[in-house]
């Protein structure tokens, strides 16, 4: 176990040592202490690895992840596990904006609440939230899965290309071109893999599929007159 | 950018630490405005006195005599209380309009920068840390406070443009943010009277709940409203006399944390200017909702309002 004094230490140390980490690397568990809500913590990973943050942190956690496991004993500021490539990114509090941004792989679990844009932009990132989720989440959202165990905000899904929705809880509001969907059992399979990989006891049956009407896909003529 | 940072002490045994904390929390902000800063803060009251914090450019030659002249206009004994620009002029409540006039026919370089039974505001150009040493911040004692790091971006960096901004006695308004509709609102409520000073987005966010109140609103009437009627990108905090609140637009893009102790109640634009707080580890610690006003009252239990979108 390394253990790395992110306050006695500084920042760029940080990152450079766990970014030269690879596949054969003895140094496989990090723990951070003291990270007093620093910005950009463990960002950039490309290796097998496991790093725990003693803490909370400040914008953009854990940020293009590759292959590592990072887990967050607190709550992180807005952009957590930003772009994540592979790997698995875990919060135990609450995340701020736009968890998830643009992910395009890997699996982002959040034990709290994630509060608005979750997922916004994703490309194939599955992201799991305990709690609730805030406004405009899963915004031009084109792959992966967006899970929420409790309620989710206004607009939720809106110009929504390809990824999946699955909410338990209320939807305040759909997003333009967002519609609820049939579940059917090949849905059921993904969310359950989804729930237990995320350490949730919820259960599939009790979700709600949500997924593009697919109507803004291409320009209708007849809309013409509203630009 | 801009940064933001109140608090609001339930545990009045920790009034004489306030500018200590809330010091260190505006510092800790420096990297989100460096283009100046400011702090308001809730000290003591004298019963039957008002006091208003005014600056001057010229503080070596404005300031000398002050309180003797501004008292002759009065016909009332007024205390003066230096602090590098700033200087606290302290008179019988009700001679605030006088006072005001008086001022500008004794003083016309003077800017009156907050008034009220118990708030002082201080605000220049500068870094946080250099803007907290010349005033001294971390001695200050009172109740609550707020304070605000700038970075420029609707107006230019002038000692007038930074925050935070006196909207009524003993309120004042912090603004992380942009207004796009500050033209047309500024030149309506100049019709309506009201006196706007520069061409900064906040003022006219600070005038326009001054409006408001002075038209009967409440003050978390007028907070409900603004989220109607100011179009662009806003985090407030507000300070009373008794409290402080919270009001984040619908977007809720420009970001915001709270924490919450017995003590306590902080807010911070980051969670990294609460971290030295006393018992942060164990306070609940949470996001504001947008379109929600929050407020915390030595008076009353706090409220929260959520406005329809």
């Amino acid at each position: 176990m390394q253990t790395y004094d992110l306050e006695a230490d500084g920042l760029r140390g940080l990152n450079s040592s766990l970014q030269a980490q690879n596949a054969e690397t003895n140094q496989t568990r990090w723990e951070i202490v003291n990270p007093k809500g620093s910005h950009a913590i463990a960002v950039g990973l490309d290796a097998p690895i496991e790093v725990t943050v003693k803490g909370s942190t400040g914008y953009y956690c854990a940020g293009m992840n590759q292959q590592a496991t990072i887990k967050v004993e607190g709550s992180v500021g807005p952009g957590v596990a930003e772009n994540m490539m592979s790997g698995q990114v875990i919060v135990d509090g609450d995340a701020s904006q736009y968890a998830g941004a643009t992910g395009h792989g890997g699996l982002l679990v959040i034990k709290g609440n994630a509060s608005s844009r979750c997922g916004i932009s994703m490309k194939g990132i599955d992201i799991v939230v305990h709690g609730n989720i805030g406004h405009m989440s899963a915004f031009m959202a084109q792959d992966g899965n967006l899970v929420v165990c409790g309620d989710a905000g206004d607009a939720l899904g809106d110009s929504l290309y390809e990824a999946r929705l699955f909410v338990r809880g209320s939807v305040k509001s759909l997003g333009a071109d967002c519609i609820e969907k049939e579940m059917r059992s090949e849905h059921l399979e993904v969310l359950k893999d989804l729930l237990e990989r995320a350490g949730s006891d919820a259960k599939p049956e009790e979700f709600k599929r949500y997924g593009s009407a697919r109507q803004l896909y291409n320009f209708d003529i007849d809309n013409s007159a509203a630009y | 950018m801009c940064g933001i940072v109140g608090l609001f002490l339930k545990d009045q045994s920790l009034a004489p630490q306030l500018g200590n904390m809330l010091t260190d929390m505006l510092i800790t902000m420096t990297d989100r405005g460096p283009d100046s800063a400011g702090i308001a803060i809730y000290g003591a009251e004298v019963e039957g006195k008002t006091k208003i914090t005014v600056q001057s450019p010229n503080p070596e030659t404005d300031f000398v005599g002050l309180a003797d002249e501004l008292g002759k206009s009065l016909g009332a004994t007024v205390g003066q209380s230096d602090n590098d620009t700033h200087t606290v002029l302290e008179f019988p409540t009700g001679q605030f309009e006088t006072a005001r006039a008086a001022l500008t026919e004794i003083r016309p370089s003077v800017r009156v920068m907050s008034r009220g039974e118990r708030l002082e505001i201080y605000k220049e150009v500068g870094l946080p840390k250099d803007v907290a040493d010349r005033f001294n911040l971390s001695s200050m004692s009172g109740t609550h406070g707020i304070g605000h790091t700038r970075m420029a971006t609707e107006s230019a960096v002038t000692t007038m443009g930074a925050h935070p901004f006196n909207t009524g006695s003993d309120q004042c308004l912090v603004h992380n943010g942009s207004l796009s509709n500050h033209n047309s609102l500024r030149r309506k409520l100049r019709r309506e009277g009201v006196t706007i000073q520069t061409e900064n987005d906040t003022e006219v966010g600070a005038a326009y709940l001054t409006w408001k109140m002075m038209n009967g609103a409440t003050l978390g009437e007028a907070l409900e409203s603004s989220i109607d009627d100011l179009d662009g990108f806003f985090t407030f905090v507000v300070g009373t006399k008794d409290g402080f609140g919270v009001v984040r637009d619908p977007i809720a893009c420009k970001p915001a944390v709270m924490a919450e102790t017995d003590q306590y109640v902080a807010f911070g634009s980051e969670y990294r200017a609460l971290v030295n707080l006393p018992g942060i580890e164990d306070a609940r610690v949470w996001e504001p909702e947008p379109s929600t006003v929050y407020f915390w009252s030595h008076n009353d239990s706090p409220t929260t309002h959520e406005k329809a979108a």
